[in-house]
């Protein structure tokens, strides 16, 4: 089982009033909201959360991309991910969760930085590739929603051609035309870094993922829950595409809040997460469906499964409207885990049972969470609740994990000794 | 549809080999009409009264309902090829056209125009697309709360619900992908701000043109109506329509016919 940390880096200090003041979260957020200076304070809090994550033993940390979002303050995960692999613990994994292959022109430049960022970390990259968000892609980044997906897999072919290909190329793509692909540096990993994909549940994914052999994670803010039907779907699909059920073919992501006793949890996780789910994903809905994002096959099977449980689906729609925001159905929903450590190793164990999945990535800073309670809850997991969980899954093997270069042949960072250069 | 009129002739034409549905109905000099935003899922009321004096020709553009083949197309030259490829289909290769439409497909009846200026002999254009003014932006036509979008887009929102409602007896699945098909087609040629470089096309329009707005046109503001006429290469004029959204012809059947027919007289 692998235990991966995971910040979205998430504005801190959204007003009481905004749902009430403000239209959206993301996309047209008014930048009087942002104040850079104690920005600057967020990032080097979210930095030191990531390193200590890395320290206690998390088998990875991960990062993603996000556009003009006051929950996602990463537009570019790779600075994150660059910083990290300096001076962070050498034995972590550094996952980036990832970058939105249509944003990039020419998508070569993904190519390169996640090539630095395996040469930099001596091959302890996760490669993650996200179609991206409608409010990413299509509004804050202008890109059609129409074309995304082609452009998207163009950007692949291009990216593990760079990757893969050891003489010059010309690439002859219907977006990208380049003469003369060459990347330098190229990746440590051969042929490649292991490659992730983060979706929603869409057939294609899962039947593209299981072609290509990439990881499929599911990275959803609605727990395991609202998460079991589509990781059942998508273990049906591999089943029948008569692929191995390699659990460790499957990300999942949880929120969880662990602490020494349950009414202690309850006290320390509520704000944080009615933050979250109060402040955090208050989205204007005019950015959800941008024509043309959603493939004709999945609105078929979306409308298919609408008319055939209209009832429930309106039931559950409004139950979840009504009252979602506040602690107790958070936690009913099971969008939250909170509980001792060993309350969440026995849930935890449970979930990743019926999910079946191998790849844990486990929000514990979450909504306005400080430092101090981000690193109690992160420290309490991986002394108490990983261990626990160690087992799970050991009988398969996780042919998705970064396979560095030995730890002896790595460069190890000098010392940085500040009075000492100044003597020099 | 209005029940007491006759339905029109339905017939296809391949355009880079997918099917697009051409209607035909009346009689007189022929007239094409190509459909705005969110195209024609049913036969509106506006075209029987165009119907009333011209053999009125609606083909569908691809990817509005009726049409299939949007996918195929990447660049804006796509899309102009394939439209100049569906009038031709239907048989309208001669320099007498009377060529009408509505939103994106006024913007395609211009390029039309302007790269085949012998095809076309006159144009009505309701609301073209292709410009934008960020002084006044063109409002957002996909990025919209579902329940806002009819108010966005006809004066009186009940005529979008009208146009759009599944007819008894529809394919309750592929009636809905349709109406959305018909707007990721718009905004597969369109995407983001609605602005496909036409004005610096416009000069080499030389037919006559007629433009309409509706005085309540919540998606483009008229002066977008003003720097088309002025930078038409024929003669131009604008005139507005009471009580009409962006949609006029579905808030004014009548009397955007009316102007039409007596443009085209």
């Amino acid at each position: 089982m692998k235990h991966l940390w995971f910040h979205l880096m998430p504005y801190t200090e959204l007003p009481d009033d905004f749902r009430e003041q403000n239209p959206s979260v993301w996309v047209d957020i008014h930048s009087r909201l942002f104040d850079p200076e104690r920005a600057h304070y967020m990032y080097n809090d979210f930095m030191d959360e990531m390193e200590y994550a890395a320290e206690v033993g998390f088998d990875a940390v991960c990062c993603n991309e996000h556009h003009s979002n006051g929950y996602g303050l990463m537009p570019s995960p790779n600075l994150i991910a660059s910083a990290l692999a300096r001076r962070a613990n050498p034995d972590t994994a550094l996952c980036v969760m990832g970058n939105s292959l249509a944003l990039y022109n020419p998508p070569t430049r993904v190519a390169e930085e996640f090539a630095m960022i395996d040469c930099i970390s001596g091959g302890r990259l996760i490669a993650g590739f996200p179609v991206g968000s409608p409010m990413d892609t299509c509004y804050a980044y202008g890109q059609n929603p129409s074309l995304l997906r082609e452009r998207y897999l163009e950007a692949h072919d291009l990216v593990m051609r760079a990757w893969t290909e050891p003489d010059t190329f010309a690439f002859n793509g219907r977006f990208n035309q380049q003469r003369y692909i060459n990347i330098w540096p190229r990746p440590v990993q051969k042929p490649h870094p292991p490659v992730w994909i983060p979706g929603g549940g869409s057939v294609e994914t899962w039947r593209w993922c299981a072609e290509m052999d990439y990881v499929y994670c599911y990275l959803s803010y609605f727990g395991y829950k609202a998460g079991l039907q589509t990781m059942q779907g998508f273990w049906e699909e591999m089943k029948r595409l008569g692929k191995e059920p390699n659990p460790y073919r499957a990300g999942f992501l949880q929120f969880v809040g662990v602490a020494e006793t349950e009414e202690e949890a309850y006290r320390l996780y509520r704000e944080p997460a009615e933050y979250f789910y109060g402040r955090c994903l208050h989205i204007d809905p005019r950015f959800a469906a941008p024509p043309g994002y959603t493939t004709e096959a999945t609105q078929r099977a979306g409308i298919q499964s609408q008319v055939a449980n209209a009832a429930l689906q309106n039931r559950k729609a409004l139950q979840v409207s009504r009252s979602a925001r506040e602690f107790d159905a958070i936690l009913d929903n099971g969008y939250v885990i909170i509980g001792t450590p060993d309350q969440v190793a026995d849930k935890l164990r449970q979930v990743i049972r019926d999910l079946r999945f191998g790849q844990l990535m486990l929000l514990l800073q979450f909504g306005n969470m400080d430092k101090q309670l981000a690193k109690y809850n992160s420290r309490l997991y991986a002394e108490q609740v990983m261990p626990q969980l160690q087992d799970v899954w050991s009988e398969w093997e996780n042919h998705w994990w970064p396979t560095p270069m030995a730890a002896a042949d790595r460069a190890a960072p000098d010392p940085i000794a500040h009075r000492a250069v100044a003597a020099e | 549809m209005d029940m007491a009129s006759p339905p029109p002739a339905v017939d296809h034409v391949d355009v880079n080999g997918e099917p697009c549905r051409v209607w035909r109905k009346g009689s007189g000099r022929p007239l094409a009409f190509l459909a705005g935003h969110g195209g024609l899922p049913k036969w509106p009321a506006f075209l029987d009264r165009l119907a009333e004096s011209h053999e009125v020709v609606a083909p569908s553009i691809p990817g509005y309902p009726g049409g299939l083949g949007h996918t195929k197309l990447v660049d804006h030259l796509d899309w102009v090829l394939a439209v100049r490829d569906l009038l031709n289909g239907c048989g309208l290769e001669g320099g007498d056209t009377l060529l009408a439409g509505s939103g994106p497909g006024a913007s395609f009846a211009l390029e039309v125009a302007a790269l085949w200026p012998h095809k076309v002999d006159r144009l009505a254009l309701i609301a073209p697309w292709g410009l934008f003014d960020e002084a006044e932006p063109m409002t957002d036509p996909w990025g919209q709360r579902i329940p806002e979008l009819p108010g966005m887009l006809c004066a009186d929102p009940e005529n979008w619900n009208a146009l759009k409602a599944a007819p008894e007896g529809a394919n309750s699945v592929e009636w809905p992908i349709e109406q959305t098909r018909a707007l990721e087609a718009s905004a597969r040629a369109f995407w983001p701000l609605g602005n496909s470089g036409l004005e610096k096309r416009l000069g080499r329009v030389r037919a006559p043109a007629l433009l309409l707005w509706g005085a309540e046109d919540r998606i483009l503001p008229r002066s977008y109506g003003e720097r088309i006429a002025a930078g038409l290469g024929g003669p131009a004029s604008l005139q507005a329509i009471d009580g009409a959204g962006h949609l006029a012809e579905l808030d004014r059947p009548a009397e955007v016919a009316e102007a039409i027919r007596a443009f085209f007289a």
